[in-house]
């Protein structure tokens, strides 16, 4: 089943400061309670927002953003899908970032959600544009390695794996990991524990 | 040019080379729970497909598990939906599921090892963080999100880039009072939260090579906390011993074939590894968390460092309500946790117990201990600790993830401050939006929980001899 092509992602801009913005922050895990995933999208940073009214995801001015801005080691502690699928339910396309958890960035790819990194200069110049102007369009270009918003563009980094899968709409990896399965019988066939000591 | 165990493991299990570069690698074993399973159940039944090796799946239930009342329904609508979900799922797909009524439920990183699923060589998968947990006994175990579940009952596989490998090498005597999760809040302060992106850790030195596989297990499950994406020890003869007679390891004349296998898959002598580092065992002393990440720590004769530029550091005071600058020993608690996969197994107990006997919780303290299996639980109950327990005033529990997350009725309230041998100190983790957490070992916490404050477990014990 080939999942959707994604390459260009376009809109505004949320900045979310700080390092180590774990998962449990991105949605408590009281929220995991339940059996789909359908309801996260309004419970996103929510102990985080009720602590300060200032919080960019309570602001009304943000709550047309697509593109996630955030600083280094976004998404790490627990590997809850729950986090990205909350930002995807909400409407972010894309998280731009310092840095990710390497399990977020991994559910974020299985749902279709880029996850790409910029240096510690330009997530300040972005957020700072954003703050600034929170209209300012970003446009995200996953085949030209790219981000451009207010007249700037710069390089983003993406792992060829990654950027690959998106572009070609493999990110929903089922169809390609059941594609001609005795291979991996066989594989399976030689590994001796499988196989029997 | 040797190989690391994590090279020889990879190479064994890779089906294939995907187009977008990725490795396709075969999971030998797959481990389910209530919480990141019912969606990936779900999207399984809306593509009809079915589960590729229901034999190598196996389910338990922990997280939502309440710690006294196990009547079903539980009262908490949801925690039962979750529940029921599983129940479910298993029976239609036929997938094995030790439930709340099986002598071998538990948290499923505790009863991994303790049944002999997990084992030397494998390649392991769960949708929880803390499977790099199984590494202990020299596996490939990868914490997964909800749509790799789905992947891998799909296929038995996943698509995942290459990772480097960093040795840690810890060597040299652990002090009286300091344990195997002083040793690693001491790795993940030193390389950071974010060190290990991109790396397998792999554990070995004088220090690990004599500790315990419950120590071993202790190491691993924190790997994710200083960001690595496994952590493993090479098996040897303590791993050995450890699965030999377990109810899933190799039997009779296989156990010594497995053995023999099982030791050609350690790390060789003359391994490459991406980097090496070294950590002195007799430096350590019992370490607690002041912050807001696991990083975030330090010995407890040591001061909560001051914000100076850090934002970071700012932040976390604040949430903490510390000022910066002043001691950690001697900050007040107000609940007390020996549990979770980091630590709840029977060895984590005995430490506990060994620090309660004779003495009593403060009477402001909150104190519960919660085994880490059904196993764990009777041969605790078999050697008296629960009485141990009991008498100094600690809640005795049933198993299960409990206060590690708060999934189930055990959870902090307002600021509350835990002492507790868990493995997060996020903000909120605890169950309250405003609780505080304090990670330390389980000797700690007992420790914390008797003085009422936390204090150094080197001085109980200390005392202990002296009488």
């Amino acid at each position: 089943m080939p999942s959707r092509e994604i390459d260009r992602i376009e809109g505004t801009g949320i900045p979310v400061r700080g390092d180590n913005i774990d998962t449990d922050r991105i949605i408590p895990a009281r929220f995991l309670k339940a059996i789909t995933f359908d309801d996260l999208g309004d419970h996103l940073f929510e102990d985080d927002r009720a602590m300060t009214a200032e919080h960019p995801f309570s602001k009304p001015v943000y709550r047309r953003a697509h593109v996630l801005l955030v600083n280094e080691n976004f998404g790490s502690g627990s590997s809850r899908e729950h986090a990205p699928q909350a930002l995807k339910r909400w409407g972010i396309e894309a998280c731009v970032g310092g840095s990710f958890s390497e399990i977020f960035r991994g559910n974020s790819l299985a749902i279709g959600l880029a996850c790409v990194t910029v240096t510690h200069e330009e997530i300040d110049r972005l957020m700072a544009a954003v703050e600034r102007t929170p209209s300012t369009r970003l446009v995200l270009s996953l085949r030209d390695r790219t981000i451009e918003a207010a007249g700037r563009q710069v390089t983003v980094g993406i792992e060829g794996s990654v950027r690959d899968a998106l572009l070609t709409g493999t990110w929903d990896a089922t169809g390609m990991l059941v594609d001609d399965f005795d291979v991996v019988r066989g594989v399976a066939s030689r590994i001796p524990y499988i196989r029997g000591f | 040019m040797g190989k690391t165990l994590l090279q020889k493991v990879w190479d064994l299990h890779t089906v294939r080379r995907l187009p977008t570069g990725q490795t396709q690698l075969f999971i030998g074993l797959h481990l389910v729970h209530e919480v990141t399973t019912p969606q990936a159940f779900d999207m399984l039944r809306a593509r009809g497909i079915t589960v590729a090796f229901p034999d190598r799946t196996f389910a338990t239930t922990d997280h939502i598990v309440p710690t006294l009342d196990q009547g079903r329904p539980f009262q908490d609508a949801l925690a039962e939906a979750m529940l029921s979900a599983l129940e479910q799922n298993c029976e239609e797909f036929g997938i094995p599921f030790w439930n709340l009524d099986s002598e071998r439920q538990g948290i499923v990183h505790v009863i991994g090892p303790e049944l002999g699923l997990t084992q030397p060589g494998m390649t392991i998968a769960c949708g929880d963080s803390h499977t790099s947990t199984h590494g202990a006994l020299g596996a490939v175990a990868l914490g997964i999100g909800t749509s790799q579940v789905r992947d891998v009952l799909a296929s038995q596989c996943l698509p995942i880039d290459p990772l480097k490998v960093r040795r840690i090498a810890v060597n040299g005597e652990l002090g009286a009072g300091v344990f195997a999760k002083d040793v690693v809040l001491e790795i993940i302060h030193r390389l950071g939260v974010q060190g290990g992106v991109g790396h397998a850790y792999e554990y070995g030195g004088t220090t690990v090579d004599r500790m315990s596989i419950d120590e071993r297990l202790t190491i691993c499950n924190m790997s994710i906390e200083g960001g690595a994406r496994v952590g493993y020890v090479n098996p040897d003869q303590t791993t050995f011993d450890y699965l030999r007679g377990r109810p899933f390891a190799p039997a009779g004349d296989a156990f010594d074939r497995a053995v023999s296998w099982w030791r050609s898959i350690a790390s060789d002598g003359d391994a490459n590894y991406d980097d090496v580092v070294e950590i002195d065992a007799a430096a350590i002393e019992p370490r607690v968390t002041w912050g807001i990440n696991p990083g975030q720590s330090v010995g407890v004769s040591e001061q909560i460092p001051s914000a100076g530029d850090a934002g970071s550091v700012a932040e976390a005071l604040e949430f903490m309500g510390f000022t910066g600058g002043e001691p950690i020993k001697g900050t007040k608690i107000d609940v007390a946790f020996v549990g979770s996969c980091t630590n709840s197994r029977l060895s984590d107990l005995r430490e506990a117990a060994r620090i309660a006997k004779g003495r009593r919780v403060a009477p402001h303290v909150k104190a519960l201990v919660v085994p880490g299996s059904r196993a764990v639980r009777a041969v605790a109950e078999r050697e008296g600790l629960d009485q141990v327990f009991r008498d100094a005033g600690f809640e005795w529990r049933g198993a299960g993830c409990s206060m590690c997350l708060a999934m189930n009725p055990d959870r902090l309230e307002g600021r509350e401050v835990c002492a507790s041998s868990s493995n997060r100190n996020f903000k909120g983790r605890q169950g309250s939006p405003t609780g505080r957490t304090l990670l330390m070992s389980p000797a700690m916490v007992a420790a914390a929980a008797i003085a009422g404050e936390v204090t150094d477990v080197r001085d109980v014990l200390a005392t202990a001899e002296a009488v």
